[in-house]
């Protein structure tokens, strides 16, 4: 029984990463139909600035602060620079050149910083707590009550705001929401802005448990646009579920069958997931109109 | 030679042209190593044209063919004393079977939902790899024997040259062939619109499988030559970063292009090689590079330099 | 003959009924329109029809077999075409590559011939492209054959779907509104299309809005509202029922219908 509370604490740390990366997807490809893979160098991102600026000698929260204000310049660069000047090309170019521009990230990573792994304090100390004769780092608590807490501002924001009413009207009908007075070039804008902030703050969060490096970026956001996938695109509860399974799936899987396979059994219960269920699991079926 | 000029086969005859000029300019062996790698792509990449470019379904995963290729070249001679030539067939007719057993349920998804399953298989075939370490030598991965043919050891980047570039041609001229076919149409009409396919009598589902399988036969071959050429074998090969390379070679090359599929594996086949030279800046100008491409050659690079030539013209 | 029959055929989306017992019946030969006001179920219906829907109730008769359930390749190589409300074009191919898959369940080279370019492929190609081309002249198309597809102007796209499920060499060809958004005279090109496609023995089932058109070349008209049959009969029967006026405009509108009908 410890040792199910243990594997369910790990998997729901993890997942809750995964699912911070699967809705930075999610507000991308609403707002603009976008895959963007340089999600996971947005993590990246978030971690290195971080370790670096505290090297540097900045206090921690300030290193974090100025790694998502950072991390979200980027974001809006690479819409500014790279997605939106190609506006109107193929789904798979757009792709491309997200894939394009997390190399680049990862290279340039690669320069500014360094390719060792890195660590950072954690929050609370590492002495773990003991639940239920399962030991739990602080750090895991921090990391799943800052993402409820993102989930939860990120639902309020939508639900409450006018801007919030701007991003769904531009998901739901891009030229509809044009036509009302919505800037639909800001909202997109402003997906990348928060994504990259969300990815940014995952990225903090957990590399006290984790550790970066240049590189940590692309696991992640495989595993992220798979949580999205599971969830079905473009839909954020389904992010944040479809985040939190592949987490325990590969948790549990690690525990009781073979850590090396945690990753095969993960995406092969994607797999007959989607095979069952094409359009995911909160997705909308679509219903071809002829 | 205006009827020879007009015939469908154009493409791979000018291909053929200029592979057999090229190396009269090769100033040192390196330059027949990097051929060789080209033509080991482009023939992956026409595969993967076919199926992506051509009958418009995307393949995340599609490494994992050119793994299951790899390692059969590496496995048979070694464990099941099957020749070199026999494996790289078994291999191809695995990767068949593998294709048509997972091709069924998935290519019945759509877009990212196809994307993200494919990319599963893929991780499926590495992880695999890396783990039976029994068969495959683990992460290190394994030696592989070199290609006999009575009693003719293959070796030598000159020879490899000729080898892939013959068999790349035959890719070639195949897949131009099937382009120019009642199903090349089929497969066409699909990526535009499944329904009016549908009512049309195409049977999309199996027309899309065929595609899968043949493309995925593509790989594995260019898998086989790819181990017995470099001699040895690591599940890299079938790793999520070869299959976006491999989809990255038909996006820049041009989707649908059977000539692009060849500048797209010698751009990014060329362009690292060159690019060492920058030492540590190399994957950030390789990113920037990919990026510009896509900015400005949208369509990928074959298909816009066309059109901007006709552009010309008028 | 009867060559296409439905009985009692019905489906539901989300608890409406969208098709809600219908029985059609078509003579060989004949052109059988169907008409209502928007959303009464035309064209769900011909999807129910094409195989694109499957229904929850009722069948249907192709050709005197029971095909309900059957896919719209399945049925396609029945006898059974049909052309778009809202196109769906091979815009990437060309005008005449488009109507050449039309010809697909008249081919006969299976995949390894088509790699290996096959003499019978040449022929197929060649056999293929004068039938496309053939199909072609009758919508008056065969001068852009070589173009782009995605090029052509809206009315002679509609007339290329006209074309390439023409190709096909149906029994029964739907057409779902063919002059939608076209000008008098393009309306003008598809009331000749449809009258020599009748003459080839092809039974013509028809979604139109232009009443004009519908009267002018129905044999029959048919009348849905809210997904059930409201009458059926000749073009002067339909015509001067009230219930159809009705079911058009209302009661206040009556009599501006029957200025349109006329």
């Amino acid at each position: 029984m410890a040792e199910l509370l243990q594997f369910v604490f790990s998997g729901l740390t993890v997942g809750a990463i995964y699912a911070l990366v699967a809705l930075g997807f999610t507000l991308i490809y609403k707002a603009s139909d976008i895959i963007n893979f340089a999600q996971g160098e947005f993590v990246m991102l978030g971690g290195m600035i971080t370790v670096f600026a505290a090297q540097a000698g900045l206090p921690l929260p300030v290193a974090a602060l100025l790694a998502i204000f950072l991390t979200t310049a980027v974001g809006l660069a690479l819409h500014r620079f790279a997605v939106a000047p190609a506006r109107g090309a193929t789904p798979v170019a757009l792709i491309m050149i997200t894939i394009g521009a997390s190399i680049f990230l990862r290279g340039v990573a690669q320069i500014v910083f360094d390719k060792r792994f890195h660590s950072l304090p954690s929050l609370f100390g590492g002495d773990p707590i003991k639940i239920g004769g399962a030991a739990i780092l602080p750090q895991s608590l921090v990391v799943l009550a800052s993402a409820s807490i993102i989930v939860l501002v990120l639902w309020l924001f939508i639900d409450r705001t006018m801007l919030g009413k701007a991003v769904i009207a531009t998901a739901a009908n891009r030229l509809a929401a044009r036509l009302i007075g919505v800037d639909t070039r800001s909202i997109v804008d402003f997906s990348f802005a928060v994504s990259a902030a969300i990815g940014a703050i995952a990225g903090i969060l957990i590399t006290p448990i984790a550790l970066t490096s240049y590189d940590a970026g692309t696991l992640l956001a495989l595993k992220g646009f798979a949580a999205a996938m599971l969830g079905g695109i473009g839909s954020a509860p389904g992010a944040v579920v479809g985040g939190l399974m592949i987490g325990m799936i590969e948790a549990l899987s690690a525990g009781y069958i073979s850590s090396n396979y945690k990753d095969a059994v993960a995406f092969l219960i994607i797999l007959v997931v989607l095979i069952f269920i094409p359009q995911g699991l909160f997705g909308r079926a679509k219903v071809e109109r002829v | 030679m205006r009827a020879l000029l007009e015939t469908r086969l154009l493409p791979a005859i000018a291909v053929a042209a200029i592979v057999i000029v090229l190396p009269w300019f090769f100033p040192s062996m390196f330059y027949y190593r990097i051929g060789t790698l080209v033509f080991i792509y482009a023939l992956a990449v026409v595969g993967l044209n076919l199926l992506m470019g051509f009958a418009g379904q995307v393949s995340l995963g599609h490494a994992g063919f050119l793994g299951i290729g790899a390692y059969s070249v590496a496995i048979g001679p070694t464990y099941l004393g099957m020749p070199s030539w026999l494996s790289l067939f078994a291999g191809a007719a695995l990767s068949g079977i593998v294709a048509f057993l997972v091709g069924r349920p998935i290519l019945r998804l759509k877009g990212h939902y196809l994307a993200v399953a494919t990319l599963g298989f893929g991780l499926l075939v590495a992880i695999v790899l890396s783990n039976e370490a029994g068969w495959t030598g683990g992460p290190d991965g394994m030696t592989v024997p070199k290609l006999t043919l009575f009693d003719w050891s293959v070796r030598g980047s000159d020879t490899w040259y000729w080898i892939a570039c013959a068999t790349c041609v035959l890719g070639f001229v195949l897949a131009l062939n099937l382009m120019h076919s009642p199903t090349g149409r089929s497969l066409q009409a699909i990526h535009d619109s499944e329904i009016a396919s549908l009512v049309l009598g195409v049977d999309v589902a199996s027309k899309k499988l065929t595609i899968f399988i043949i493309s995925a036969i593509y790989a594995s071959v260019a898998g086989s030559y790819l181990a017995l050429f470099n001699g040895h074998v690591t599940p890299d090969v079938a790793g999520f970063l070869r299959s976006i390379e491999l989809v990255a070679m038909v996006v820049l090359g041009g989707m649908g292009s059977i000539v692009g599929s060849l500048v797209g594996a010698i751009v990014l086949v060329v362009l690292p090689q060159v690019l060492t030279v920058f030492h540590e800046y190399e994957q950030a100008l390789l990113g920037l590079i990919v990026m510009v491409f896509m900015i400005f050659l949208r369509r990928g690079i074959v298909p816009s330099l066309v059109a901007m030539l006709k552009g010309w013209r008028k | 003959m009867i060559v296409l029959e439905t009985d009692r055929l019905a489906i539901t989306f989300g608890g409406v009924r969208a098709i809600d017992g219908v029985n059609i019946a078509i003579e060989s030969g004949q052109v059988f329109s169907i008409i209502g006001p928007n959303g009464s179920g035309k064209t769900t219906l011909f999807n129910l029809v094409s195989g694109l829907y499957k229904p929850n109730d009722g069948s249907i008769r192709l050709a005197g077999e029971t095909v309900t359930g059957l896919a719209p390749d399945q049925l396609a190589r029945r006898g059974l075409s049909r052309t778009f409300q809202n196109l769906q074009i091979f815009s990437r191919m060309t005008v005449l590559e488009n109507v050449m898959v039309g010809r697909h369940r008249h081919e006969r080279t299976g995949v390894l011939a088509d790699l290996l370019h096959w003499p019978t492929v040449a022929r197929q190609n060649r056999a293929t492209r004068e039938a496309a081309l053939a199909a072609l002249a009758r919508v008056n198309l065969a001068d852009v054959a070589e173009r782009q597809a995605g090029s052509l102007a809206y009315g002679a796209l509609k007339r290329l779907e006209i074309a390439r499920a023409l190709a096909s060499e149906p029994k029964v060809l739907l057409l779902d509104e063919p002059a939608a958004g076209c000008n008098p005279i393009e309306t003008q090109d598809i009331d000749h299309v449809i009258r020599s496609i009748t003459q080839d023995g092809i039974t013509v089932v028809l979604v139109e809005h232009d009443m004009r058109l519908v009267m002018n070349i129905s044999d029959r008209v048919h009348v849905l509202q809210s997904g059930r049959t409201l009458t059926e009969g000749t073009p002067e029967e339909v015509r001067s029922n009230p219930a159809v006026i009705e079911a058009y405009l209302g009661v206040h509108g009556s009599q501006e219908a029957g200025r349109a009908f006329d």
